[in-house]
């Protein structure tokens, strides 16, 4: 019972979905909508999970003073301050802040001593009273302060300027920064790992080379366009010979990893139980 | 110890370090770099030019802040593009953090869209973007694939009201506009799967024109689509996006970025050298030691 | 540029620098980087999940019904049931429950994999195939279209170097017949055919990570030093001694931090 209704809905739904596609009638077209639209509720709800999980670390981390579990409220601070930017949304054209900032710091204080509340095992009155303080200082701002209002209905949240800060002057930076490392790692490799030890690797370098200097002046100076024309060559003939390869290898593989999943014999993702 | 063995132990922080000096240095002296354009992106700039004014193009921002430096300049590029030859634009973002780079980048080139400029000998007049009539900013929506195949059905079905929150008809410009048909191009700028799920799911199924811009990582994978016609044009990495700006004569960021790829190329391949000497004598001492 | 934006922008330039002191070695500042983009972003997908998806998608369409009777009243009362069955996810984190969240996992894995079948054949390797079969071999430009010209990527010879590199390159993959005779040697050109390919991928992601540091220059430049060190801005007499301070500070006291470890670890080597 808890295994065999998940597969027999593997069968029928991908069975539907196959046939679907090969004979598209008006009701196998509206159950088709039906399923389209469904599955991106679900997957909301699936996509929450993740954040649950990301909350559920921190916490942990907190609650047992783990290596470096002060940076877990950094996280704390992070997620919370963007939900609350997310929807709150200044009231006209947003000249007048009021007191928004200072009911965003109470809002938070009281999220982390709620937090506190729970996970701590002593001075558990102390954090509740805590707690209770800021809330009441935050609800007092709320109702009394004009200038902003929650959101939560309607898309408002997403345009406020802070919510927008978070993102261009927290996020992007940092995220890009991160993986612009690569470029020194990539140095480093070059300097000890790509060695024409045989033939084969002696063909990846060259390519990997004429398609690096395609754009050299220096190099054209020399050659003319015929260094440009070559890594094009490169690209169209021999690079998309290898790619089609591998795409048709791909493919075939999701195909009959597609099949053997509707068809009940990969059953790994159903996990154990 | 020879030279090249103490190079070859060297700690890799000198390495950071000298490719940050030859980056900025190549940064701060200002040359021009000569942009050769590719027949790749030269049929996605002709595709476009060649639009008619009030023409829809759907451009899918589905990069994260991770790849924003390839593909960021193709979205101001493209966009702007688009929006002096007063071609309407759709945009969908179904990567996680797709939607802000989208507002981000719409904000941005709503300015840049203020003043007059002259491209390729034509004055085009600055004018206010409005939101609803010279774009429609859809947002973001779980599981790529079903969201593509659901587009194909109707754009209302995945998307019932934009990123701002106002349903679809009451934007002036989306009225009479349901699904690909209504569209005329396509351009996906990713950095990741969902440029394979444009490709099958969409492409394959819809037959609308589609356009990649990729990062330079995935490039070489999707030349095979090109090949065989699924996809109309690539522009690769920054490389791409400089060849758009050269087309465009509309140099931002991309051009502007060539001059430090080169000194750094030039870094590496000095590198990809010196490694490869040092791999030389190492062999010969090998062959010595092993003769005696 | 007003003062919020001025900070801004000094915020987002010193957590740029943060991560790059991750080169030189893990520090404090990268983590406090690292560990502030998690909770961002985190909190910033939780928003857009819930005004790009659960708002419209869902609650919209049941928002004319009443709660009290479970929005069953409502003019499209179906919406309930994705609702219940995404809500059955969530007892994945229960053991004895998890066995529930299997059920919409079916519902998805089905239609996700029932779509692909028919359409990741066409796209991967019907059209594929046709593409190197449908046209033929260019036999009157075999050596380029007008002129001789070996780097033309439409000549009959490139049409064949493509053909007999694809066919080689999926024998390669083939492992059902030992790689001996005419099949070994078409075996290794297909080899040789993959790693021209892979050649031309690296060269082109060594492009790639370079240009991500490229962004990176830009952005310090353009938005962070042009800004920050802007004397005519009139901000600048009032916000950059104070940032400019307040960095100095917190990197010498780093480094006095980092100093007085390190003699504290000399002086007790037993510690180690």
């Amino acid at each position: 019972m808890k295994r065999q209704i998940p597969f027999v809905l593997v069968f029928i739904f991908g069975a539907f979905m196959v046939f679907q596609y090969f004979i598209p009638h008006e009701s196998s077209e509206w159950v088709y909508e039906f399923l389209l639209d469904w599955i991106i509720i679900i997957g909301i709800f699936a996509l929450a999970l993740g954040i649950w999980s990301l909350l559920r670390v921190s916490l942990d981390k907190i609650k047992n003073k783990k290596e470096n579990y002060i940076y877990s409220y950094l996280i704390l601070f992070g997620l919370f301050g963007e939900i609350i930017f997310g929807f709150t949304a200044f009231n006209g054209n947003g000249e007048s802040w009021g007191f928004y900032l200072p009911f965003v710091a109470c809002a938070l204080l009281a999220i982390i001593m709620i937090i506190h509340t729970i996970i701590s095992t002593g001075k558990k009155t102390t954090f509740a009273a805590l707690a209770g303080v800021f809330i009441l200082l935050s609800v007092l701002i709320s109702i009394f302060d004009n200038s902003w209002s929650f959101h939560f209905s309607s898309a408002e949240g997403v345009q406020n300027p802070m919510f927008r800060s978070f993102f261009d002057h927290i996020l992007i930076p940092v995220l890009s920064t991160m993986f612009a490392l690569l470029a020194f790692f990539i140095a480093s490799a070059a300097y000890r790992a790509f060695r024409a030890r045989n033939l084969l690797a002696t063909l990846l370098l060259v390519a990997a080379l004429i398609v690096m200097m395609r754009f050299n002046p220096w190099v054209a100076v020399i050659y003319g366009d015929y260094g440009a024309k070559l890594s094009n060559w490169l690209m169209n003939v021999p690079n998309l010979a290898a790619q089609r390869a591998i795409v048709i290898g791909i493919g075939l593989g999701i195909v009959a990893t597609a099949l053997k999943i509707i068809l009940g014999i990969e059953r790994g993702y159903m996990g154990k139980g | 110890m020879n030279v090249f063995e103490k190079l070859m132990k060297l700690d890799r922080r000198w390495v950071f370090l000298f490719l940050i000096i030859v980056c900025v240095f190549a940064y701060v002296v200002d040359f021009n770099v000569p942009i050769m354009v590719e027949p790749e992106s030269q049929k996605i700039y002709d595709f476009i030019d060649n639009l008619e004014p009030g023409s829809i193009v759907l451009i899918a921002i589905d990069y994260d802040p991770n790849n924003m430096a390839e593909l960021h300049p193709m979205t101001y590029a493209v966009v702007e593009h688009c929006w002096r030859k007063h071609v309407k634009v759709i945009f969908t973002a179904l990567s996680q953090n797709g939607p802000g780079m989208a507002d981000q980048a719409i904000r941005d080139i709503s300015d840049s869209l203020m003043v007059d400029q002259t491209y390729n000998g034509v004055e085009f007049k600055g004018r206010e973007i409005i939101n609803g009539v010279d774009y429609c900013f859809l947002g973001y929506k779980p599981y790529y694939a079903l969201v593509i195949l659901g587009m194909g059905q109707n754009f209302r079905l995945p998307f019932p009201s934009d990123y701002y929150g106002s349903p679809l008809d009451s934007l002036p410009m989306m009225r009479g506009v349901s699904n690909y048909n209504d569209i005329d191009i396509v351009v996906d700028l990713s950095g990741g799967n969902i440029t394979d799920a444009w490709i099958s799911y969409g492409q394959s199924r819809f037959n609308f024109p589609l356009a990649l811009g990729l990062t330079g990582v995935m490039t070489a994978q999707y030349y095979p689509y090109l090949g065989s016609g699924q996809v109309m044009g690539i522009m690769g990495g920054l490389l791409g996006a400089a060849q758009y700006e050269e087309m465009a004569e509309n140099p931002g960021l991309a051009k502007d970025g060539m001059r430090v790829q080169l000194g750094a190329h030039v870094v590496i391949i000095l590198f990809i050298i010196m490694g490869n000497i040092g791999l030389l004598i190492e062999r010969r001492r090998h062959k010595k030691e092993g003769g005696i | 540029m007003d003062f919020g934006t001025f900070l801004w922008v000094n915020f987002g330039a010193f957590l740029t620098f943060a991560i790059l002191s991750f080169l030189y070695k893990d520090n404090p500042f990268y983590k406090i980087a690292e560990h502030l983009v998690v909770g961002v972003s985190a909190g910033y997908f939780v928003v857009i999940l819930w005004h790009n998806g659960l708002s419209p998608n869902l609650f919209q369409k049941l928002d004319d019904g009443s709660w009290f009777l479970l929005w069953l009243d409502s003019s499209e009362p179906w919406y309930i049931i994705p609702a219940i069955l995404g809500v059955m996810m969530w007892t994945r984190f229960s053991k004895k429950w998890a066995w529930v969240s299997r059920w919409p996992m079916a519902l998805y894995i089905g239609i996700a994999t029932g779509v692909a079948i028919p359409l990741e054949m066409g796209a991967k390797v019907n059209r594929q195939l046709y593409a190197i079969m449908e046209k033929g071999f260019d036999w009157q430009n075999f050596f380029g279209h007008g002129s001789f010209n070996l780097l033309d990527a439409t000549s009959g010879l490139s049409q064949v170097i493509i053909f007999v590199g694809t066919i080689s390159a999926l024998i390669y993959f083939f492992f059902s017949k030992a790689h001996t005779g005419w099949f070994g040697g078409m075996a290794k050109f297909g080899i040789w055919i993959l790693m021209i390919g892979f050649g031309a991928s690296f060269g082109y992601t060594v492009m790639a990570r370079i240009s991500l540091f490229i962004n990176r220059l830009q952005y310090l430049d353009k938005s962070w030093y042009r800004n920050a060190v802007d004397t005519v801005n009139e901000n600048y007499h009032v916000g950059f001694p104070i940032v400019f301070w307040f960095l100095i500070l917190l990197i010498v006291g780093y480094i006095i931090l980092e100093i007085v470890n390190h003699v504290k670890s000399k002086e007790s080597p037993a510690a180690e």
